[in-house]
């Protein structure tokens, strides 16, 4: 009921937030994203689908919207010139009358083509901008960046850094204050969360509670910057983008082996590598100079995308399918445009012709190797990567199998030269007997043909010298190939264990490229070279052909207006939960204008001045004020900016199911914080794989790791695409088949049912139950005194504190106390319970059960909290 | 405490949509992110009209069936046995990598064919439990795809575009529609976990096919295990009973309202209300997937496969008690049909997996009055080849992948009975038009996949031009960019 009031109470608050400071329109802000949803489909850049010879997505081309034209069927009826929109004129604006008129067989949007009509507040936006004189912006994220001058801020003491500096002067300009700073557990909870993606131990929370310097919060954010877990938790936000899996996707679903390239991620994080040179290396690794194995392994980057079986498909559209995913991967990850559009036209809103699609085609039109996978091999090019023992023991398999095979070859020759020389002596002697049984009986010459093999075959005790030496010969060929064979066993096994990595190469003469009709792969029209969308700043070459290394040179050059807006977007939108421009994927006329666009743009140009320093970058966004701002405020403020797009408070966000995960077994102890290497295969349902997978693909059996392997953090859970696993997906991890740079959020049942029943969530509970029991124990009580009231309380804040960071309130301990008694009755009455939840546990007492059973579900209760699953 | 959430819930939709219609749509996002994770929310504007249908059970045979063989007549192949099919009928097809540059032989089917029902379309023999329901059918022989491979045609079927990334037809009818029934998916999956015609070559699932693409991850299938849980980690741990699981929740209720009060997030109201519906999931969930209240003659109307879990029988049986109870869409996978080989045994024994079970679950709608508001939908991904792959005779057989035409059958929800839409030339290789000439055209009765997505949109009321979803700077629709059709020719 008091939601319900709250929501009634609002209404009149609600209407303000999202109006204006000032009165003045920005075409960019205000006007485009009109003109982009409701006109530019018609009147836009597509030439195809172009109607009435009018675009309105350019002032100054010769169907631009000012332009004289005639009308025959304008809105007054009257013949002769109009314009489209004229410049301080709305009532003269063809446009501003087809909007606002009635008649629906000239409105616009047309009725029919589904688009929804203004409504009053936007068409009073478009008559605004028609009186100020509608002036046109070059699209904002096509704009050079610019260097930013800091606002005015009243209270200096509210803005610690520049971020600040920006928020503070756009919450004034709306009335609003910013939020103090969250309590100091609150901080180190959120920030720990952010940077590493797992909780903060009770420790560390006491010791930064503790810590009264006015630096203890930097030195915190340094300590997580430089700690290995960083890298990980980063790198698996870069995972989502660039679509790592364990299998290729489709078909078959066979496994891929690119554990290496993920390792790479995570050092790159770690060792804070400038961030341009995290992108050449990746784009193009292959195509440095004198390129490093770590190089080419970032290059397998490339390798990504899902990939089709051999013998299915016709081979050239498996290629095309291939380079089409490259090219789009290169858009949403670098550019933030979606180009896939331009596959199969030129785009509707963005200038990016089909043929711009085909010219950056034409960079990843050039691998050395076939399209498709050869069944449950890797494909190549790949890259093996022996350790030096491993090289060494290759190699003395190399020199063995060298001599085996020598010697092997050395008896084949013996035999069958011995072989020869007893054929020839058998058949001497054969035919020195049939001269002699000429004169002799004819019925003996007839058993001789009889049995043929008679006479080649000596008789007992009368073996020929040659015969003896085949039959030894044979028997050390025997000896000789076992061996060999032994050896190949042994080197093929080595082989199996030595990682490999899948890998860029460029073929040596380059494939020639063409626009697709259509995106047919077997529709060739006319040749493209490689090159850039006109509508961006001209890339350069270094040779006499451009390359990927050009085009990784090109977006990193500090001229190129996208790719540094789109990647601190990015990484602000981690840590905010939304990026300062909502849709981090698309940057173009569909994507949003940014909420606060000169802090975008001096963060951007922070970033590329830094060298592309990642680190240097997050920690000016939290160690801001704007972080650090506390999150408790009332239901009217939520519900006024849901999404804390003003950042007039902290933001309030829930964990990804990585993190979810992997914080409940990092608090239970359970957590195996091994790092790198291949996937790893916790526990699952049962079947899932088998239900969906073709029998012959190598990820049809489900088999569930054993040791402590099943306990390693959630990034390295394998990842098969078709079936991924389900614990991540419910919490809204995507399937890994293409580009995902902002994850959903939502808030379902089957979500509860995981967080409640799933068996290491709650083995993990009981774990974690046990060791406050134990931990009780120790502290000197026996088990009488570890059931008082008083180290009941102590264990159950324990408990809270771990779980939420937090220590609880009067009334939340009496919650807890009164839970945990509750279920010691329910566990006294059904013993068969509580001993049955426990088996798996060594313990000398029914009462001992109980006890365990009750904390357990006390436990259980906790990680099930909304604050358990939530950033604060 | 439920009950009273749910009218807080109801109140708080009718708010949302006044919110929307109102010319400040302020605030409506942050009502919506609370008010639509409930079950029964749907656009406010839909439907467009009046639905004829309210649910919809869609039968997936994964590897593509030969329409030859089952449904798409051809009397007069016999006398072409074994002779090439001509280069005009083929005309530029392009081919899978199997049978690409080999022989194409014509290869009629060894099944008979009789007609059956009021109608009297001709009915394969290897279906006789369907021929007795055909009157209700609505055959449409001229379905036609791009894909010529198993896993872009399944993609393509199931969420209109060969490109992953795409959300399902249920996924867009749970976004769209919301459910009816606050205690159960709206979107349910079932994967029949047996198939008796092929072991071997059984073709992939993904689970794209039930996903959300582009949406909102809440609106995806939710898959229903054969074995163990039905729904994921529905059941509580060994040692948890239900008293004690409720006792937990009343735990963590309090303390999240507690926390609700200090911290503003309307957030924290809608986990509890999802953990309230999760703990009614665990009863109405075994509740719906527990037979023992059938009586045995609805059962032995499905076959004695019904007892098997995981069986398709058990799944037909188990999608009547789902939209019974008011699931929105029941998606029903059944694997093996991919004949490359051995066709005649293969699909024998798929079709005794799936005849009765097909026509069970028809008569069973009809005689409870369901069968007017259910739409039921079956086909594969594509057609099989006139011509033969691999050895050629009566029992080894094979039939390569075929885009051009195939068959897909409709009953209920609107749809004409006893009737069939389009036509295919003497060799089931081509759509034709009435002339017989060869044709692609709507116009002509060619059914695309879109067209067919359509249409089932339209029966439940919906427009499919303007049911859209912003995403990547496009209004995207489940029909895709290319204008697609609702065929009007076959709604009753």
């Amino acid at each position: 009921m008091r939601l319900i009031a709250c929501v009634l109470g609002l209404w009149a608050v609600t209407a303000s937030v999202n109006l204006r400071a000032d009165d003045s329109i920005s075409y960019n802000r205000d006007i485009r994203p009109l003109l982009s949803d409701r006109c530019f489909a018609c009147h836009g850049p597509d030439e195809g689908k172009r109607e009435g010879n009018l675009r309105l997505d350019l002032s100054d081309d010769p169907l631009g919207p000012f332009r004289s034209a005639e009308h025959s069927d304008s809105v007054d009826g009257a013949k002769g010139n109009s314009q489209a929109i004229k410049p301080g004129h709305p009532d003269q604006s063809e446009v501003w009358k087809r909007i606002t008129t009635d008649d629906l067989s000239i409105q616009m949007p047309p009725p029919e083509s589904g688009k929804k009509a203004l409504t009053p507040e936007q068409r009073d936006l478009f008559r605004k901008w028609i009186e100020q004189g509608a002036k046109y912006e070059k699209f904002w994220s096509f704009d050079p960046l610019r260097p930013q001058s800091l606002p005015p801020v009243d209270h200096q003491s509210l803005a610690s850094n520049r971020i600040d500096q920006f928020v503070v002067a756009s919450l004034k300009k709306h009335g609003l204050e910013p939020q103090p700073s969250a309590d100091k557990r609150t901080l180190i909870r959120r920030v720990t969360f952010d940077l590493t993606g797992l909780p903060p131990t009770r420790e560390e929370i006491a010791q930064f509670e503790s810590d009264d310097s006015p630096d203890a919060y930097e030195r915190l954010v340094d300590r997580l910057l430089g700690s290995p877990q960083y890298g990980e938790h980063w790198a698996r936000h870069w995972l989502d983008l660039v679509r790592f899996a364990d299998t290729n996707g489709m078909h078959h679903d066979h496994y891929r082996e690119l554990s290496q390239y993920r390792d790479w991620v995570i050092r790159a994080f770690n060792a804070n590598m400038q961030f341009d040179q995290f992108t050449a290396e990746q784009l193009a690794g292959d195509l440095l100079e004198n390129a490093s194995i770590d190089q080419q392994i970032a290059s397998g980057y490339n390798r990504l995308h899902m990939v089709m079986d051999r013998g299915t498909n016709p081979p050239q559209e498996s290629y095309t399918r291939n380079v089409v995913d490259q090219v789009s991967a290169f858009g949403t990850v670098f550019l933030g445009m979606t180009l896939e559009c331009a596959v199969c036209h030129d785009h509707k809103y963005d200038p990016v012709k089909q043929k711009d699609f085909y010219q950056l085609f034409a960079f990843f039109n050039n691998i050395d190797g076939d399209p498709e996978t050869p069944g449950r091999e890797q494909q190549p090019p790949l890259i093996r990567l022996p350790s030096p023992e491993q090289s060494k023991s290759l190699s003395e398999f190399d020199s063995q199998l060298a001599s085996a095979k020598t010697n092997v070859d050395q008896l084949k020759q013996m035999l069958k030269e011995a072989t020869a020389a007893k054929k020839a002596s058998e058949a001497k002697a054969k035919a020195e007997a049939e001269k002699g049984e000429k004169t002799d009986k004819v019925a003996k010459s007839e058993k001789a043909e009889e049995e043929p093999q008679a006479a080649s075959k000596p008789d007992d005790g009368k073996t020929s010298q040659e015969a003896q030496q085949v039959k030894a010969l044979t028997s050390q060929l025997k000896e000789k190939e076992e061996e060999l064979r032994r050896i190949q066993t042994a080197r093929d096994e080595l082989q199996r264990e030595i990682p490999l990595a899948l890998v860029m190469k460029e073929r040596a003469d380059l494939r020639p490229a063409f626009i697709l009709k259509r995106g047919a792969y077997d529709q060739p029209g006319d040749e493209v070279t490689r090159n850039t969308p006109s509508f961006l700043p001209p890339i350069e070459s270094r040779g006499t052909v451009l390359t990927r290394l050009d085009l990784a040179r090109w977006i990193t050059d500090k001229r190129h207006p996208l790719m540094a807006r789109v990647t601190v977007n990015r990484f602000w939108q981690q840590l905010f939960g939304v990026g300062l421009v909502k849709t981090s994927g698309d940057f173009g006329a569909q994507g949003e204008y940014p909420k606060h666009p000169e802090l975008l743009d001096d963060l951007a140009n922070t970033f590329i001045d830094s060298g592309w320093n990642v680190k240097s970058l997050v920690r000016s966004i939290v160690t801001s004020q704007t972080y650090k701002q506390s999150s408790r405020v009332s239901p009217e403020e939520y519900i006024n900016d849901s999404e804390n797009r003003m950042l007039a408070r902290g933001s309030r966000i829930r964990l990804d199911s990585e993190v979810i995960r992997d914080q409940v077994l990092a608090i239970s102890g359970l957590l195996n914080s091994e790092m790198y290497g291949k996937s790893v295969k916790p526990p699952q349902p049962a079947d899932l794989w088998r239900t969906v997978s073709m029998v012959s693909s190598s990820t049809y059996s489900f088999k569930e790791d054993t040791g402590d392997k099943i306990y390693r953090r959630s990034f390295y859970t394998f990842w098969k695409r078709a079936m991924p696993p389900p614990q991540m997906t419910i919490f809204d991890a995507p399937t890994r088949e293409s580009c995902t740079s902002r994850r959903e959020r939502t808030n379902t049942p089957v979500q509860a049912l995981l967080m409640m029943n799933e068996s290491q969530y709650f083995q993990a509970a009981r774990h974690f139950a046990q060791q406050l029991l134990s931990t009780q124990t120790q502290d000197g009580g026996d088990v009488k005194a570890s059931l008082s009231q008083s180290s009941d309380s102590k264990r159950l804040a324990t408990a809270f504190e771990s779980i939420t960071g937090q220590l609880p309130s009067d009334a939340e301990l009496s919650d807890l106390l009164n839970g945990l008694n509750s279920f010691r009755e329910i566990y006294r009455e059904d013993v068969e319970a509580a001993k049955a939840m426990t088996a798996e546990v060594s313990l000398s007492s029914d009462a001992e059960r109980i006890e365990l059973a009750a904390l357990t579900m006390v436990v259980n209760a906790l990680f099930n909290l909304d604050t358990a699953k939530t950033r604060e | 405490m439920n009950d009273e959430l749910f009218e807080q819930y109801r109140w708080l939709q009718n708010r949302r949509r006044f919110l929307n219609r109102s010319a400040v749509g302020l605030g409506a996002a942050v009502l919506g992110s609370l008010a639509a994770q409930r079950a029964t929310a749907s656009l406010p504007e839909l439907p467009h009209f009046r639905p004829r249908a309210s649910r919809v059970i869609f039968l997936f045979m994964g590897g593509a069936p030969s329409q030859i063989d089952l449904y798409d007549y051809k009397p007069g192949l016999e006398e072409k046995y074994k002779q090439p099919l001509p280069e005009d009928i083929r005309d530029g097809q392009r081919v899978t990598a199997m049978t690409d540059g080999k022989e194409k032989l014509i290869q009629p089917s060894i099944f008979k064919f009789t007609q059956q029902g009021k109608c009297g379309r001709y009915m394969s023999e290897l279906l006789p439990h369907l021929s007795t329901v055909v009157d209700d059918l609505c055959f449409i022989k001229s379905m036609r795809t791009e894909a010529i491979n198993h896993d872009e045609g399944k993609t393509q079927f199931c969420t209109g575009s060969q490109v992953q990334g795409k959300p399902s037809l249920g996924a867009w009818l749970s976004y769209g529609l919301g459910s009816l029934n606050k205690n159960l998916p709206d979107f349910i999956v079932l994967n029949s976990a047996f198939w008796s015609g092929d072991q071997q070559n059984v073709q992939a699932l993904y689970s794209r096919l039930w996903g959300t693409g582009f949406l909102p991850s809440k609106y995806q299938g939710v898959a229903f295990q054969s074995a163990g849980d039905p729904v994921l980690f529905l059941s509580n741990p060994t040692g948890v009973s239900r008293t004690s699981r409720s006792k937990m929740l009343d735990l963590v209720t309090q303390l999240n309202h507690k926390h609700a009060a200090e911290i503003g997030d309307p957030e924290i109201q809608t986990t509890i209300a999802q953990q309230e519906m999760a703990f009614r999931m665990q009863s109405s969930v075994p509740e719906l997937t527990d037979l023992s209240e059938e009586p045995e003659s609805i059962k032995s109307l499905y076959g004695p496969e019904v007892e098997k879990s995981g069986s398709f029988a058990r799944n037909c049986l188990l999608a009547r008690r789902m939209v019974e109870r008011g699931v929105r869409f029941v998606q029903v996978f059944h694997r093996g049909w991919d004949h490359h080989s051995a066709l005649p045994a293969k699909l024998r024994g798929q079709c005794k997996d799936v005849d009765q079970p097909w026509a069970a679950l028809i008569q069973d709608l009809k005689q409870r009055g369901m069968l007017e508001d259910t739409l039921v939908v079956c086909s594969g991904e594509f057609g099989r080849t006139v011509y033969c792959q691999g050895k050629q005779n009566e029992t080894e057989y094979g039939r390569d992948h075929h885009p051009r035409c195939f068959t897909a059958w409709l009953a209920g929800g609107g749809i004409k009975g006893g009737i069939e839409h389009g036509k295919t030339d003497e060799y089931s290789y081509n759509i034709v038009d009435a002339d017989g000439q060869r044709t692609t055209r709507f116009e002509d009765d060619a059914v695309h996949i879109n067209d067919l997505n359509a249409t089932i949109l339209h029966q439940l009321g919906i427009d499919h031009r303007r049911f859209t979803f912003p995403y990547q700077g496009l209004d995207q629709r489940l029909t895709g960019v290319e204008e697609a059709h609702v065929v009007q020719k076959i709604l009753a």
